[in-house]
């Protein structure tokens, strides 16, 4: 290999992860690809914290009275589970780990624009967690994630300020992420690197940093509003009062339903880099993908009243909000045909990260379709409140997000560590986490569709077999996820040397070493050509080539 | 920096132009205009933040970008807005089934 | 500007590639932020039109209760302190130290009246049993006999708005006291002043709000009558 020639093993070399040691300088760093890791680490205890909540709970519900725990904890698992998963997993997930760590070298920058800004929002997040975790600790909360008043104002006896409070904290992490993204893609781009020569993950850091700084200060404001109506009781959502639960409702989803698209809008970024990379092809229809982004942003902020067609919102507001809510469909439609069109005739290999793309790809498509479900008014009064809910956000959320950020996780994985991860290992916990993950929520849509409401802690008898199918599929899933927690955690120390860019994937950040320095380019690059000239790269090496190369290093 | 100065007399025309502004709409608010007062003082505020947001925010001499971005929030604040409005507004088009009753009901007059 | 970095070094963070670069990300960022302040702000003034619609008589009630005399008082000195920001701004880019510290410690002495004015009008609503959740009972504000329902929702909004309104005015204090100490020590020039016009655009920024917040809560309540 030619670019196994060019850069001697990593650890002849300073790089960002050997250029200093010490607590100090991790905590104090300002370095982005750090600050990605110590989220990276974050996220993941969070990612445990939560998945012990969900585990917990379908352990309890493999039998029709319950288990495992008394109806009032489960009501607190259930919280628990979506306000860590959602705060504290999903916003952060790949904007703050990938996104920070990808954007600077993606533009051919040195670091952000607010180095110091990206620290800060860092320790905001640890501050929120640290209120969320409190609250879990000091009783836990049972609001759902939602917080809907005046249930979570005026009528919970459970720690709706403190958790609330780890809510609104966190929420500054991610505005500030979000301006620093939108200021550096604007201001820091390498010369020669127009809009449209950026690889397209860099058009949904953008989408996606647009709905975190416009949105984010609604939800946050609407938070405190709840936390100084339980605390002096005054009735701004409490209907006794004179105040309106619906408005409540209104701004909570202002930002709430943009907010899925916080999620999966970085996934679909991943998703286009893995498809491009794996299929040798440059991505099909690249600038409709591009403004197929920044149409959702705009989109995702005009549907958030189909999540209250069954509140007593207006029905004609109802009307329109479900017609909006079908547009959605278009752009998140062209993104899935651009990426099926980029598979034609690609020379197509199917590593880990490819798997869990394609997995995103099905799983994706079958959540957006089943939302298409809720946004008519009329089913969605059949379908509110049921376990289809559950399974549709689940698919968008678990099989969209965390799948592409598995993917991502997995292709930059050598560029982040210098090291190889097992191929083997991986492509079987891939496998198993799209088993398990069927295996769970699939059950779930005919349970809805049957009419079983979600949020209980006991159910019919009639509904078991599909509910022992679902706990069985978490538990695959469970135990799908601690294996690349093993073999990622394994392969820091004994995987194979990876060399600057063991795709031969085309990108910014493939041109400079693995892992980077911490200037990340010993010059500023200078971009000539469009993104995903995969037509003059090399072949995509295959495993055992790939295995066979880090051997020549070692 | 290539900023471009202004000149210190503007910004005192356009000081001059703010307090002008301020005494009218409190002149405004004593006389009886209806609905129309809301309107009125709505913009004359508007055009009191024009004014601090073209002079003495440099917008007007600003990049393309910071316009567009000032753009995009009044824009997003406008779907907020109605979005939100276009709900209460319309609430009450929907005739409530006969035998509801009165459960919502409007908030009782000011007794003078 | 390859002449100001040569001549300012110090001031160019080593990852901007010249000082207009990093100029021009600073004054960018600001703006950024006060996008998401405008959404932040936004959505309390969303919530006021709405309750506001709902519950108008109490709405203009509340709005009589509230002194006119010290509501226009405060615009003006809070317009003046916008002034005296502009005019410290431009004292950075014409390079007059002394008229730059004289103009930022003027914008703090304008805030500290502003404030000043704003914690008297606090004081007598709590003098009169106006404040929600705290002490409210607002049978001695009114005329006897008279009952005003929803009247405290009013009062909430008063107070979340103009307290939220007084602490971003509290945090710029904070920026003016940094600002005022670098500029003393000579750390501005022409070459190389924008925190000053960035920590100007906050200050214009939390002035516009009142002036939507001056109207809204003082004027538009049938002062007429």
């Amino acid at each position: 290999m030619s670019t196994a020639a060019v850069a001697p093993p990593p650890d002849s070399r300073v790089n960002y992860l050997n250029a200093n040691y010490g607590f100090r300088s991790w905590l104090l760093t300002t370095d982005h690809k750090r600050i990605a890791l110590l989220y990276l680490m974050s996220i993941t205890v969070m990612f445990f914290i939560g998945g012990a909540a969900a585990t917990l709970m379908r352990l309890h519900l493999i039998t029709p009275e319950g288990t495992l725990v008394q109806p009032a904890t489960y009501n607190k698992l259930f919280t628990v589970h979506g306000i860590v998963m959602v705060f504290f997993f999903m916003i952060p997930s790949i904007p703050a780990v990938l996104g920070n760590f990808l954007v600077p070298m993606m533009i051919g920058a040195k670091d952000l624009a607010f180095p110091k800004l990206n620290l800060l929002s860092w320790y905001i997040y640890i501050v929120g967690a640290g209120f969320t975790l409190y609250a879990i600790l000091a009783g836990g909360v049972d609001t759902g994630w939602t917080f809907y008043t005046p249930y979570s104002s005026t009528y919970a006896n459970t720690q709706v300020i403190a958790a609330a409070l780890g809510v609104f904290i966190t929420g500054f992490s991610s505005i500030l992420t979000g301006l620093n993204f939108v200021v550096t893609i604007h201001k820091m781009r390498a010369p020669g690197l127009t809009w449209f020569r950026m690889p397209l993950f860099l058009w949904a850091m953008y989408a996606t940093s647009v709905i975190m700084v416009l949105g984010t200060p609604v939800v946050a404001i609407t938070i405190v509003l709840v936390a100084l109506e339980r605390l002096l009781h005054v009735g701004i959502f409490d209907p006794k009062l004179g105040g309106d639960p619906i408005l409540f409702q209104h701004l909570f989803w202002f930002y709430s339903h943009p907010a899925v698209y916080i999620m999966v809008l970085p996934g679909m970024g991943v998703v286009s880099e893995v498809i491009a990379a794996f299929s040798r092809k440059r991505i099909f229809g690249y600038s409709m993908v591009a403004f197929s982004s920044l149409a959702i942003a705009v989109i995702s902020f005009l549907v958030w009243g189909h999540h209250m067609f069954v509140t007593g919102q207006s029905i004609y507001a109802g009307l329109i909000f479900s017609v909006l809510s079908f547009l959605v469909a278009i752009p998140s439609a062209i993104k899935v045909f651009n990426w099926t069109a980029t598979l034609y005739k690609g020379s197509i290999s199917y590593q880990a990260p490819m798997l869990y793309a394609l997995g995103f790809i099905g799983l994706f498509t079958m959540g957006g379709l089943t939302g298409l479900f809720l946004a008519s008014l009329a089913t969605d009064v059949h379908l509110n409140g049921t376990y289809f809910i559950v399974a549709h956000f689940h698919y968008i959320m678990v099989g969209g997000t965390v799948m592409a950020y598995m993917a991502g996780i997995h292709f930059w994985w050598p560029k982040i560590t210098g090291r190889l991860y097992p191929d083997g290992w991986a492509r079987f916990a891939a496998l198993l986490i799209f088993v398990g993950f069927n295996l769970t929520f699939f059950p779930q849509f005919m349970l809805g569709y049957l009419g079983m409401p979600r949020r209980y802690a006991t159910y019919p008898a009639e509904f078991q077999v599909l509910n022992v199918m679902s706990s069985a599929g978490a538990s695959i899933l469970g135990i799908a996820y601690l294996i690349p927690l093993v073999y990622l955690i394994w392969s820091m120390r004994y995987g194979k040397i990876a060399g600057p860019n063991p795709w031969n994937a085309t990108g910014l950040e493939w041109k400079t070493a693995s892992p980077p320095i911490t200037e990340n380019f010993e010059e500023t690059p200078v971009v000539t050509e469009e993104a995903y000239d995969y037509e003059h790269m090399p072949p995509m090496p295959s495993s055992a080539e790939l295995a066979g190369e880090g051997d020549a290093h070692v | 920096m290539s900023e471009h100065i202004v000149p210190v007399r503007s910004y005192v025309l356009v000081f001059l132009a703010l307090l002008g502004l301020t005494a009218l709409t409190v002149g405004v608010a004593f006389v009886d205009l209806g609905s129309m007062n809301t309107v009125i003082a709505l913009v004359i505020a508007a055009t009191k933040m024009l004014l601090v947001m073209l002079i003495f925010m440099h917008v007007k001499y600003s990049s393309r970008l910071t316009k567009l971005a000032i753009l995009a929030a009044f824009f997003w604040l406008a779907l907020l807005l109605t979005f939100t409005l276009s709900d209460y507004f319309t609430r009450r088009w929907t005739p409530s089934p006969s035998d509801w009753g009165p459960s919502i009901s409007q908030p009782a007059p000011l007794k003078k | 500007m390859s002449e100001a970095t040569s001549r300012h070094p110090s001031n160019l963070q080593h990852h901007f590639a010249d000082m207009e670069q990093q100029n021009d990300s600073g004054i960018f960022g600001m703006w950024v932020f006060l996008i998401t302040e405008i959404m932040f702000f936004g959505a309390i003034f969303a919530a006021y039109a709405i309750y506001r619609s709902m519950y108008l008589p109490a709405f203009e009630f509340g709005s009589r209760l509230l002194d006119v005399k010290l509501g226009t008082v405060n615009t003006a000195v809070l317009i003046g302190s916008s002034l005296t920001m502009v005019l410290a701004v431009h004292a950075a880019q014409t390079g007059k130290r002394k008229a730059l510290v004289f103009f930022l410690l003027l914008t703090m002495a304008l805030g500290a009246v502003f404030l000043g004015i704003k914690s008297y009008e606090y004081y007598t609503k709590w003098e009169h049993f106006l404040v929600p959740g705290l002490r409210f009972s607002p049978t001695e504000a009114l005329p006897s006999g008279v009952t005003v329902p929803n009247l405290e929702m009013f009062f909430c909004f008063y107070f979340f708005m103009t307290a939220l309104h007084a602490l971003h005015m509290i945090i710029g204090f904070g920026i003016m006291t940094v600002l005022v100490i670098m500029s003393w020590r000579g750390r501005f020039s022409p070459e190389y002043y924008a925190p000053i016009e960035v920590s100007g655009l906050y200050w214009h920024f939390v002035d516009i709000i009142w002036i939507f917040l001056f109207p809204l809560l003082y004027l538009i309540g049938g002062r007429y009558t």
